[in-house]
C-alpha cells in the first residue's frame, strides 16, 4: 500500500458571508514541491487556511497524511501571509523563531537551551544566524520573509504549507528561499506553496495545482500547466504578461 | 500629615495594583484588547449599584466592599460576553460594539444610581467613589485584597508568557501549532477583568483603562524586549499608582483615578518627546543634525569646486578667497541662505570670512576634500559603468556621499588629485 497524500482535501467548500470562495475542492497533494497558482481571489490562502482550520468550511474535509490535523500537527508547518502580523512587535528574530518549538517545552519558564539552539539552526539554514537578536521590525522585508521560512523550517516538520513565500522579496531573497525549499524536499519533505509569479512555476516547482474558486487543473508541471489550463484559470483577467507566458507555455 | 500605618497600607495597596495593571496591560495592549478594558470599567457601574441596593434592601452595610466589586466582576463580565455576541455575527465591528456595551452599561448604572438615591436606605452611600476612584477610602484590608489579587495577576502573566506571546504577536500560527489561542484569550480577557475590578475603588471605573494602557504605552516607547517591556510597564504602573495613593492622602477629596492617570500620562508624554529611538525629540535632532551635515558638505564641496574652477587644478586646495555670491549661485542658494551657512561654518571652525568672500581652514579643506572624494567617485564610478545619466550619478552619489562614514570614505575611496575634474558644470540643479 502506498503511504498516504501529504494533504487530501475532499469537497471542500468555504464562504465568507454570502459569498463563496471554494467550490467543492477535491485535490490529493503529491509528495515534493507544489504551488498553488491562480489569480488575485481565486481563494489560494483560504484553501491553505481552511484546510489548517483557520476558518470554518461549510463542507468538506482536510486529511494530512490520512489523518486528521490535530493528530498529526506537528507534522505540519505553516508559513503566513508576511503582512499577517505586526513587524513592530517587541521581538527578536531568536524569539519569533523560538515561537515554532513552543509545543515542545513546558509552558511556563525559560526556553531550553535545546530549541534555542534548534532555533539558530534553522535562522543559519535562512542566512540570518548574525541577525539572530535584531528586532524584527528593523529587518528589511525579505529578511522578515526569511525569518518566517526559519520559523517554518524550525517546526521540523513533513509537510510545509507556504502562504506566497516569494510576497515582495528581491530576486536574490527568491533565490535563497527557492534553494531552501529544494533542500527540504531533498530531505524527502513536501512544501505546498501559493505562488504569483506564472513564469517561475515550471522552473521552481515540480507539481501545481491551478486554482480559480475550483480547482481548474493539478498534477506535474509538465502535465498541468498547460496554456490552455492558465487560461481557463484566469479567464480574461489574465495580463499581458501572463499572457504572453501562458501562450509560450513551457519553456 | 503623618504617613500613618492605614496610608502606608493604602500607599503599598495601589502601587500592587498598578503593577498588575501594568503588566496585563501590555498584554492587553499588544493583543489589542486596550478598549476592552474600558468596557469592562463602564460595564461595571450597574453591578456595583445593583449590588449596593441588593445588600440594603436585605439589610446588610452597603459599604462592604466584597459584594459591591462581586456585583462589579458579574456586570464586567456581562459586558465583555456581550461585546463578544455582538462581533460574532461579523454585523458590528468590535470599536463599534465596545462603544455600544460601554455607554450602555453606564447609562444604565447612572440611572440606577439616581434611583438608587431616593431609596432611605442611603444605599448609594460612598458609590460615588467608584466612578472616579477615592484611595483615601480604602482600609488596610482592601489593600490588601488589592495586593492579593495584583500578586496573583503578575503570577499567571508569567507563567502563561510564552502562550501570551504567541497569541499576541501570531494567533494563526499559533492555532496551528496547536496552542489554544481562545483559551489564552479568554485568560487574558479574564485578567483584564479581575484587575480593572480590583482597581474600582482605588482609580474609578471611568479612568481604570488609562491605569492599564498608558504603563504599557510609554514602556512600548522604550524598548523592543518583551521581557523589558513588562518590567517597565510594571514599574510605572506602580510608580502611578503610588503616586495617585499618596495625592489622595494629603488631599483626601481629589479624585485618585484622576491623580494616576494624570501621573501616568505625564510619564507617556515624557517618553514620547524623550525615548531615545523612538521619541519624537530625538528624531528630529537626528534628523536635523543629518540635513545640516548634508547641507555643510555641499557648502565644503561647493567651495572646493569653486577653487579647482579658478584655475586652482582639480583636488589642489588653491589659496584664494572665494566670493560667498558665487557658490550661493553654484549651489542655486539664495545669497542670504548661504551666508547664514558660511557663518555657521565658519563658527564651526572649517572657514574663514571676510567681506563676503569665503577661505577654507585646514580643517574646512580636510572636510571638503572627504566630500569631493566620495561624491565624485561615486559619480564617475556610476558613469564608467554607464549606468546613469549626469543628473541621476550626482543625485545617487549625493546618498553615497553623505551616508558613508568618514573614515570609511578614506578607506574606500581615491584622493579627489587623483580623480578627473567633476563631470557636471557647477551651477543650480535641475
Amino acid at each position: 500500500m502506498t503511504a498516504p497524500a501529504p494533504l487530501a482535501i475532499t469537497h471542500l467548500t468555504v464562504a465568507y458571508g454570502d459569498k463563496t470562495v471554494l467550490w467543492d475542492i477535491t485535490w490529493q497533494a503529491t509528495p515534493g514541491l507544489t504551488a498553488i497558482v491562480g489569480p488575485n481571489g481565486a481563494g489560494k490562502s483560504t484553501l491553505l487556511r481552511a484546510a489548517l482550520g483557520l476558518i470554518p468550511s461549510i463542507a468538506g474535509d482536510a486529511r494530512f497524511f490520512g489523518r486528521k490535523l490535530e493528530e498529526v500537527r506537528n507534522r505540519v508547518g505553516y508559513l503566513p501571509q508576511r503582512a499577517s502580523v505586526d513587524w513592530d512587535f517587541p521581538a527578536s528574530a531568536l524569539d519569533v523563531v523560538c515561537m515554532s518549538r513552543y509545543p515542545r517545552m513546558r509552558w511556563w519558564g525559560r526556553v531550553p537551551k535545546a530549541e534555542r539552539d534548534a532555533a539558530l539552526g534553522a535562522l543559519e539554514q535562512v542566512g540570518l544566524a548574525d541577525l539572530a537578536d535584531r528586532q524584527i521590525g528593523r529587518l528589511s522585508g525579505g529578511q522578515q520573509q526569511r525569518v518566517f521560512l526559519a520559523r517554518a523550517l524550525a517546526q521540523d516538520a513533513d509537510l510545509y504549507l507556504m502562504d506566497e513565500p516569494f510576497a515582495a522579496v528581491d530576486a536574490a531573497t527568491e533565490q535563497a528561499i527557492i534553494a531552501v525549499l529544494r533542500r527540504v524536499v531533498a530531505a524527502g519533505r513536501s512544501v505546498i506553496a501559493v505562488h504569483h509569479d506564472l513564469a517561475t512555476v515550471p522552473a521552481y516547482f515540480d507539481h501545481v495545482l491551478l486554482l480559480n474558486g475550483r480547482a481548474v487543473a493539478a498534477g506535474h508541471v509538465k502535465a498541468a500547466f498547460t496554456p490552455d489550463a492558465i487560461a481557463r484559470a484566469y479567464g480574461g483577467r489574465l495580463n499581458v504578461l501572463e499572457q504572453a507566458v501562458a501562450e509560450g507555455g513551457l519553456r | 500629615m503623618s504617613l500613618g500605618y492605614n496610608t502606608l497600607v493604602v500607599l503599598l495597596g495601589c502601587a500592587l495594583l498598578g503593577l498588575a495593571c501594568g503588566t496585563v496591560g501590555a498584554f492587553a495592549l499588544l493583543r489589542g484588547r486596550a478598549l476592552m478594558a474600558d468596557a469592562v470599567g463602564h460595564a461595571a457601574l450597574p453591578g456595583v449599584v445593583l449590588a449596593a441596593m441588593i445588600v440594603a434592601t436585605l439589610g446588610g452595610n452597603p459599604r462592604a466592599l466584597p459584594p459591591l466589586l462581586a456585583g462589579a466582576l458579574v456586570a464586567g463580565v456581562l459586558g465583555v460576553l456581550a461585546v463578544q455576541a455582538l462581533t460574532r455575527g461579523r454585523r458590528i465591528r468590535e470599536d463599534a460594539a465596545i462603544a455600544i456595551v460601554l455607554s450602555s452599561f453606564y447609562a444604565l448604572g447612572v440611572a440606577l444610581l439616581s434611583y438608587v438615591q431616593t431609596m432611605p436606605q442611603a444605599a448609594q452611600a460612598g458609590l460615588g467613589k467608584f466612578i472616579l476612584g477615592q484611595a483615601a477610602a480604602m482600609r488596610a484590608e482592601d489593600a490588601l485584597w488589592a495586593g492579593g489579587i495584583a500578586a496573583f495577576s503578575v503570577l499567571i502573566c508569567l507563567v502563561l508568557f510564552q502562550r501570551l506571546r504567541a497569541a499576541c504577536f501570531d494567533p494563526d500560527y499559533a492555532r496551528v501549532m496547536g496552542l489554544s489561542v481562545a483559551r489564552t484569550d479568554l485568560m487574558l480577557l479574564a485578567l483584564i477583568v479581575i484587575v480593572a475590578v480590583a482597581g474600582l475603588q482605588a482609580v474609578g471605573l471611568v479612568l481604570v483603562v488609562a491605569l492599564l494602557i498608558l504603563p504599557a504605552a510609554t514602556a512600548r516607547l522604550l524598548t523592543h524586549r518583551l521581557p523589558v517591556l513588562l518590567l517597565v510597564s510594571a514599574f510605572l504602573g506602580a510608580l502611578a499608582g503610588a503616586l495617585g495613593a499618596a495625592a489622595s492622602a494629603f488631599e483626601p477629596e481629589w479624585p485618585t483615578g484622576a491623580a494616576v492617570v494624570l501621573a501616568g500620562a505625564i510619564f507617556f508624554t515624557l517618553a514620547l518627546l524623550l525615548a531615545p529611538e523612538r521619541g519624537v525629540l530625538p528624531e528630529a535632532w537626528r534628523r536635523t543634525r543629518r540635513r545640516i551635515a548634508a547641507t555643510e558638505s555641499h557648502f565644503l564641496r561647493a567651495a572646493w569646486e569653486a577653487q579647482e574652477a579658478a584655475g586652482a587644478g582639480p583636488g589642489t586646495a588653491g589659496d584664494r578667497w572665494t566670493p560667498i555670491a558665487a557658490l550661493a549661485a553654484a549651489r542655486g542658494w539664495s545669497e542670504g541662505h548661504a551666508s547664514r551657512l558660511a557663518l555657521w561654518l565658519g563658527l564651526r571652525g572649517l572657514l574663514a570670512r571676510a567681506d563676503g568672500e569665503i577661505h577654507l581652514t585646514p580643517r574646512g579643506a580636510a572636510a571638503a576634500r572627504r566630500a569631493v572624494r566620495a561624491h565624485r567617485a561615486v559619480e564617475l564610478h556610476l558613469l564608467g559603468l554607464g549606468a546613469t545619466d549626469i543628473a541621476g550619478a550626482d543625485r545617487l552619489a549625493d546618498l553615497v556621499e553623505h551616508g558613508l562614514p568618514a573614515e570609511m570614505a578614506t578607506r574606500l575611496l581615491a584622493e579627489p588629485s587623483s580623480l578627473p575634474a567633476s563631470p557636471h558644470a557647477l551651477g543650480p540643479r535641475s
